[in-house]
């Protein structure tokens, strides 16, 4: 075989060799930054839509006498005064742009529901806003506790009410404490100490409690 | 032309820092590449705010199971609990469901017991006494007492003088007192000359082109403000190259490895072990706590106290029976999450839905009474890693949240062990009405169980004997690919039934005594015999060979 020859084919492996490095060359471009969005598009069925979906999970009491969103089936404020859509748009959580998705698909399987169950739905609000605090439950169970193609997305999104109420993930966690955050009092989060960090002098019962196992070894380990 | 250097190190937990030190320290050129950013004490907040503790925590979402990991430079070990146990004798014996010794024969209790020792002077770990042991873990201490089981103080790399007992440790330690990577085997390490590279996401590893060294490091350069993000990249021609990106991103990098170098074990990505791991929640009645264990913390008051203290405190190893059938084995351990996870909690009322609603709210309303339980068993080993995605180790949805590729096809031996772990915390936390013992109930999948929550992944590349069942050799060797070692929790062959850290480490420290004589022969100029690293800066450099 001629040099010419050789090299020819040394190229040609080469390339062939190189075809899985397909992945490196569109390497910087894994996403467009489109995901923070920070506002909802104007459309007035999202908000109150995700509110019902996040008084759902955990209810609470309702803003003013005609609130439809909040069912009012619980005292005290719930998930949504706790900052549930603060959250859902919250920049660096990233899911702003999927949030008319969510509320649409939540309004088609609440029109499914109600029509599977012979519910007639009040037509001036948004159909998941529209059922009554019991059929919004039952509907999540279905679409949470199934193993739907969805079920995944709208338990992250589930997840965000409760990240909102029980760690208000949108706030600094002392501004959030201090300023009575309903969720972190309802769980009775503690207040931090007078130089806004969390630390304790008084934290044991300063007693033996158990006998330790007979076995342990020296440094404190099982046998 | 490629960078090059003699050691190229992927990750920077427990499994990259310990052979980083010695074969820094032994004189070799080596670059530790980290996926995540470089914090310390002065950046770690304490705030759930969303953005904050993300960058350095992964959730990551399987089918059947999900897996808590630390992204940043140290790893796991910077947001980790720091509970230090050396594994029961019969772990290393343990058979699985195939047989025979899962274990290489070169390694036992009795073997590791020397390693385990050097990496509880060099963290070091601290023995809690029962004026360090926090209300929870007191509770649970008391608890024990009465149904009439031991109870010990769970053995911590903390500082205790410099702790502050604030439970913000997944936050990272704003107090330095977890002593994690960050202050103990990577400031020896970088002072040997050790460079690292965060922000540094190690895509694949491939045949090097520079004459002499063996193997090409691809990576991308992430974006500090969103990892979805690549913002350059770049390759490091290494003569050795050390896989440490923890259990679930070293099977991945190697999967996706197989298209450059040929075919990998077959192990590798397969024996996924979440350690058994298996959390319950106990919801204290106030006035029995009192009454009937005897307990005040301030006038009137018997706990309300879930808040305070470090996570883990107090376990009992009453149920690791050296003698008893595998499968049944495991210890129950006091720890303590933030309410990150509350969502997670089944009501314990009947009927869906379990874990939202009214009656969930209730139970959440008296967060802190809780006292939550993590069971670690002996597991079937039964997670596998199906095709890498296009990059990284798993896809990012958004800050924290990830989909992986891992199945955990939950074996009815694992099972057996979680059912067990729940009838013996049950038996305790319930007696006369102690408190009562809750599930956890999401993520739901249907009719199947939720998924298991695992903060120790292992297993997943293992070192063993057999190659049909084991990615390594006893010595940490990827089989087939010379000059390739795992020495992460991946290498750890089972489930162990305590906290895996120490194990890890004490594995990394043994495999890095091989590790300094296989560089020596694969042509590094290295000391093949390296001091333990130094406490302080001084004692530290003085520390570094420097070989012709
Ligand atoms: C919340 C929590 C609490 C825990 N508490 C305890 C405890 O009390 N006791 C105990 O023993 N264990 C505990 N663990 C487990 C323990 O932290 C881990 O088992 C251990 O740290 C794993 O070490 P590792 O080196 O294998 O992996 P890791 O420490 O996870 O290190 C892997 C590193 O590789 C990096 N990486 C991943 N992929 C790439 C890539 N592609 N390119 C470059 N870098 C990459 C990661 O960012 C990470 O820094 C806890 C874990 C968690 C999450």
């Amino acid at each position: 075989m001629s040099d010419a020859v050789d090299l020819k084919r040394r190229r040609l492996l080469q390339l062939v060799a190189l075809a899985p490095f397909a992945w490196q060359a569109r390497r910087w471009v894994v996403r467009p930054p489109d995901a923070f969005a920070q506002t909802l598009p104007d459309d007035p069925t999202i908000v109150p839509t995700l509110e019902a979906f996040a008084d759902t999970l955990i209810p609470g009491e309702k803003r003013s006498s005609d609130d439809r969103a909040i069912a009012g089936a619980a005292a005290g404020p719930g998930a949504v005064q706790a900052g549930a859509l603060d959250l859902m748009n919250f920049p660096p959580v990233g899911v702003a742009p999927a949030l008319p998705g969510f509320a649409a698909g939540l309004n088609a399987h609440a029109v499914q529901y109600a029509a599977t169950n012979g519910i007639a739905l009040d037509p001036t609000v948004p159909p998941f806003v529209a059922l009554a605090f019991g059929d919004r439950t039952a509907l999540l169970v279905e679409i949470l506790d199934g193993s739907g193609p969805d079920e995944l997305a709208y338990f992250a999104l589930a997840a965000l009410a409760f990240l909102a109420y029980h760690t208000a993930g949108h706030l600094p966690l002392v501004d959030a404490v201090r300023s009575g955050h309903p969720g972190l009092a309802a769980i009775g989060f503690p207040q931090p100490q007078a130089d806004g960090l969390w630390h304790y002098s008084d934290f044991s019962y300063r007693r033996a409690l158990a006998t330790r196992h007979p076995e342990t070894s020296k440094r404190g380990n099982p046998p | 032309m490629s960078e090059t250097a003699d050691v190229v190190v992927i990750g920077t937990g427990f499994g990259g820092s310990i052979p980083g030190y010695y074969l820094a320290a032994g004189g070799a050129r080596v670059v530790m590449l980290e996926r995540g950013p470089r914090l310390a004490a002065e950046d770690f907040a304490q705030t759930f705010e969303i953005g904050v503790y993300t960058r350095i925590v992964d959730y990551i979402r399987g089918t059947g199971v999900d897996v808590t990991a630390g992204n940043c430079v140290g790893g796991s070990s910077v947001i980790y609990f720091a509970a230090s146990l050396r594994a029961p004798t019969f772990v290393f014996e343990r058979m699985g469901t195939l047989g025979r010794r899962l274990w290489p024969a070169a390694i036992s209790r009795q073997t590791l017991d020397p390693w385990y020792r050097r990496v509880e002077k060099i963290l070091p770990v601290a023995q809690q006494r029962w004026k360090d042991v926090a209300y929870a873990g007191g509770v649970w201490a008391a608890a024990c007492n009465r149904a009439g089981h031991t109870c010990n103080p769970v053995p911590v790399a903390v500082d205790l003088k410099r702790c502050t007992n604030c439970n913000f440790m997944v936050h990272g330690c704003r107090f330095d007192a977890k002593r994690s990577m960050l202050l103990n085997y990577i400031p020896a390490a970088e002072a040997c000359g050790a460079e690292i590279r965060p922000l540094h996401e190690v895509q694949a590893i491939r045949p090097a082109d520079t004459p002499g060294y063996r193997y090409a490091v691809d990576y991308l350069q992430l974006d500090p403000t969103d990892y979805r993000v690549a913002v350059g990249g770049g390759t490091i021609d290494a003569r050795l190259v050390i896989v440490a990106a923890g259990a679930m991103g070293t099977p991945v990098i190697l999967q996706r490895s197989a298209t450059y170098l040929g075919a990998m074990p077959s192990a590798v990505g397969r024996y996924f072990s979440p350690n058994g791991d298996h959390v319950t929640t106990a919801v204290l009645d106030e006035a029995k706590v009192r009454d009937l264990l005897g307990l005040e913390r301030a006038p009137g008051v018997g706990y309300d106290a879930h808040h305070i203290g470090r996570p883990i405190g107090t376990m009992t190893y009453d149920p690791l029976v050296a003698s008893a059938p595998e499968f049944s084995r495991f210890s129950l351990q006091q720890i303590y999450f933030p309410p990150i996870v509350n969502i997670l909690l089944d009501d314990r009322v009947d009927g869906p839905p379990s874990w939202f609603g009214v009656d969930k709210r209730t139970v959440t309303s008296r967060w802190r009474s809780w006292l939550s339980v993590l069971a670690m068993t002996e597991d079937a080993n039964e997670g596998v890693f199906g095709t890498p995605p296009p990059t990284g180790n798993f896809v990012r949805l958004s800050p924290a949240a990830s989909l992986g590729q891992l199945t955990f096809d939950r074996a009815p031996q694992t099972q057996s062990g979680f059912d067990a772990a729940d009838a013996l915390t049950r038996s305790i936390v319930e007696r006369d009405g102690l408190a009562r013992h809750h599930l956890w109930a999401a993520p739901p999948n249907g009719s199947a169980p939720p998924n298991v929550q695992s903060a120790h992944p292992l297993a997943s590349c293992r070192i063993g004997d057999d190659p049909d069942t084991s990615a390594c050799d006893d010595r940490h060797e990827l089989r087939g690919h010379p000059g390739i070692f795992v020495t992460d929790a991946s290498a750890v062959p089972t489930s162990l039934c305590v906290n895996p850290s120490l194990t890890i480490a004490a594995l990394a420290e043994r495999a890095s005594a091989f590790l300094l004589l296989r560089a020596a022969e694969y042509g590094v100029n290295v000391a093949t015999s390296v001091r333990l690293p130094g406490r302080t800066a001084s004692s530290r450099a003085s520390r570094c060979e420097h070989p012709a």
